[in-house]
């Protein structure tokens, strides 16, 4: 434990020395509170209960330096990165740091603001320090501590009011090999004022093999009326580990869309919590894991109802393959005065291999009386009455195997808004998942076929 | 060459004995109906020939058009004509009715060393044959038999069949839970389906279905074994006396 310890602290020390001595601006000054907090508490271990199930020593041991700007990768390795041309604005982060020569303002209005946050606060000061660090806990959670003590750039994101962005804001973060394991802390920020509405996708991939260590948070205050359409795609190789923080403040009367799909990371932690601050929120909070190997992808979620009249509805789905472990746990809390609370939670968890794991902790913590909650979560294997009945029509086992995973996991993608990162999500299950093939290759067909029948009847 | 051959079956679900012996010969072109009191083994038939897992053979023997129908997969006796329809049909949520008949019909097709069918050509082919079975096409968009009634569910079934057209169906209880009009659907949908290739086991309780569909032979069976075969009346009379005294 001691080693532990020592080492997790050597690295991070290193990485604080590096930082102080090359970049300062509007928003080193808050770094010294992260810092403080995280000192006080070390990585988190198995004993938190948060972390019960997620062991951070990969982390601790993983020796990793804090990346620096400057590296600009060729545009042939970003370019397979695109949502097909419907972005309104690409945002490339490289080892976590903002790379304006592969990123470009598309079709993005010129009132929207989009770009890096450490420029934003020099160039809009005011709208920054109003909502920097808000809403992430660092008192209560390590890593956001440490992002916090490492604070030094990320996107930012702020829409007017009133203003409905068409396409989504794509964020890439890539990570490549240096000649150590890097660590990148960015920090994302996203203001959508009254009445706004935006669709932000934050992109993890890899353009190298090598472990990485990113620890995201993204803040974003969803003012009165606004529309949050918020993506998690994690894509990167099954070296990387990944902690993101998704924190979210609902005004009144606003919408979060929220949708994770992890498929690539070592270990993954993926926090959302979300406040519904204001009366008559929508959180519709949806998440796909699929793991092979040994990855290790942890789902933890907070929904706070903290005014009445509020719906949120949660479903996390994973499928889980070889010795691959999913985590969700997911808290509820609905405080005192928020009558009319309607929540729903759902954990399922399908398990292809005998040595997968799934844990599920949901939980509700419910102070008012007038409100209405449920939870669940199942997990199980594949129906065998279902596989003899796609077999005793003659479709082989391993297609009736594939077709079985990609129904289960097709709820979660089909509801996502946009076409091309459907796809990609449906070619990604394949690739990893390879008895699904036969299916992702008739499932658009098939789809084209159900609309000529909508059309017939 | 019989269509199928039942040897000297012996068959056990869960380290139970059901099956004790049965012979059965089906001839293309025949329709035969095994009717018995619950429990003489009617469903545990129905799910050996059709190849399920959790059916153990454990002597005997089924030839079906000369080949040994027991050393075959239940995907590989499926593409070589043997239906099933369910006396519970599954219900298979996220699959569209679409993408699993589409998936069976070129399953079959592949494995006769046919064409596969383009989504025109499926979509033509699942028109034809709604008609026959009084089926809404609306239904083929839903998830496979995910919140369908008892009727549609097994409606759904003789769709597939008619589908599918296979060589030999077994009819599993298919008349069960049916009004009388839905009753007539499915058998209007078997009768359009016989042919002298094709033949039909129609398993039920109740002679009622057999006024729809006229069996050519009708066999009674008890703890496990036939034990009375013969013409269409032969319902008639099970359902005047009951089983007791044809056992005895």
């Amino acid at each position: 434990m001691n080693v532990t310890l020592t080492t997790n602290a050597d690295q991070f020390e290193r990485a604080r020395e590096q930082l102080a001595r090359t970049a300062a601006g509007p928003l080193a000054a808050r770094r010294e509170t992260g810092w403080e907090q995280f000192r006080a508490t070390g990585l988190p271990t198995r004993r938190d209960e948060e972390w019960r199930f997620t062991s951070t020593a990969p982390i601790a041991k993983g020796d990793f330096a804090l990346a620096r700007s400057g590296e600009v990768p060729s545009e042939d390795l970003i370019r397979p990165f695109s949502f097909g041309g419907v972005s309104s604005a690409k945002l490339v982060f490289v080892n976590g740091h903002f790379c304006p020569q592969h990123s470009r303002r598309l079709t993005l209005p010129d009132k929207v603001l989009a770009g890096n946050l450490a420029d934003a606060a020099v160039s809009h000061p005011q709208l920054v320090s109003e909502h920097l660090d808000r809403h992430p806990r660092s008192a209560d959670d390590p890593f956001t501590a440490l992002n916090l003590a490492f604070l030094e750039d990320g996107a930012f994101i702020h829409v007017p009011a009133g203003l409905r962005v068409e396409g989504p804001i794509h964020l890439l973060y890539a990570s490549t090999n240096g000649s150590e394991p890097l660590m990148c802390h960015p920090r994302n920020l996203v203001v959508l004022d009254e009445g706004s509405e935006v669709m932000v996708v934050e992109h993890y991939v890899s353009l190298h093999e090598g472990p990485a260590f990113s620890n995201v948070v993204t803040e974003a205050v969803v003012g009165p009326g606004a529309r949050l359409n918020h993506y998690v795609l994690e894509r990167e190789n099954e070296q990387a580990i990944n902690i993101e923080t998704l924190a979210v403040r609902q005004e009144r009367d606003s919408c979060l869309d929220s949708h994770t799909a992890l498929f690539g990371g070592r270990l993954v932690r993926n926090n959302i919590h979300v406040t519904l601050a204001g009366e008559g929120c929508d959180s519709l909070i949806n998440g796909l894991y699929v793991g092979h190997g040994e990855q290790h992808l942890d789902n933890h979620m907070r929904v706070v109802h903290a005014a009445p009249n509020c719906h949120s509805r949660q479903l996390y789905k994973g499928i889980l393959d070889e010795q691959s472990h999913g985590i969700f746990s997911g808290r509820i809390v609905v405080e005192e005065g928020a009558q009319k609370t309607d929540a729903v939670q759902t954990n399922r968890n399908l398990l292809l291999s005998d040595s997968a794991k799934a844990n599920a902790k949901p939980q509700l913590e419910i102070y008012a009386d007038d409100v209405k909650c449920t939870h669940g979560a199942t997990t199980g294997q594949l129906d065998p009455d279902a596989l003899f009945y796609l077999r005793q029509r003659g479709i082989d086992e391993t297609t009736a195997r594939g077709l079985l995973i990609y129904a289960f996991a097709s709820e979660n993608i089909q509801s996502m808004s946009v076409p091309s990162i459907r796809r990609q999500l449906l070619q990604a299950l394949v690739q990893k998942l390879p008895h699904t093939a036969m299916f992702d290759a008739t499932g658009e067909e098939a789809q084209v076929v159900e609309e000529a029948l909508g059309a017939a009847t | 060459m019989a269509l199928l051959e039942i040897i000297d079956l012996h068959a056990r679900v869960e380290g139970q004995e059901i099956l004790k012996g049965l012979d059965l010969v089906i001839e293309p072109g025949t329709v035969h109906s095994i009717m018995g009191p619950n429990g003489s083994g009617k469903s545990t038939l129905a799910n050996v020939i059709a190849g399920h897992d959790a059916y153990e053979v454990t002597s005997g023997q089924i030839r079906y058009r000369g080949q040994d129908l027991l050393e075959m997969e239940a995907e590989e006796r499926a593409c070589a004509g043997v239906f099933l329809a369910f006396q519970y049909p599954v219900e298979i949520p996220g699959v569209s009715g679409m993408q699993f008949l589409r998936a069976a019909v070129n399953a079959r097709r592949r494995a006769a060393g046919e064409e596969e069918l383009d989504a025109a050509r499926l979509l033509g082919l699942f028109r034809e044959k709604a008609e026959v079975v009084n089926i809404d096409m609306a239904l083929l968009k839903r998830a496979v038999n995910e919140g369908f009634s008892g009727g549609e569910k097994k409606r759904n079934e003789i769709f597939q069949m008619a589908v599918l057209e296979p060589t030999f169906a077994v009819l599993d209880e298919t008349d069960s839970g049916l009004d009388i009009d839905a009753l007539k659907i499915v058998a209007d949908g078997v009768n359009s389906m016989r042919h002298e290739d094709r033949g039909f086991l129609v398993i039920t309780h109740y002679q009622r279905l057999l006024d729809y569909i006229v069996p050519d032979f009708v066999h009674v069976l008890m703890d496990g074994r036939i034990v009375r075969s013969g013409g269409k009346d032969l319902a008639l009379e099970l359902e005047a006396g009951g089983y007791a005294p044809v056992g005895a």
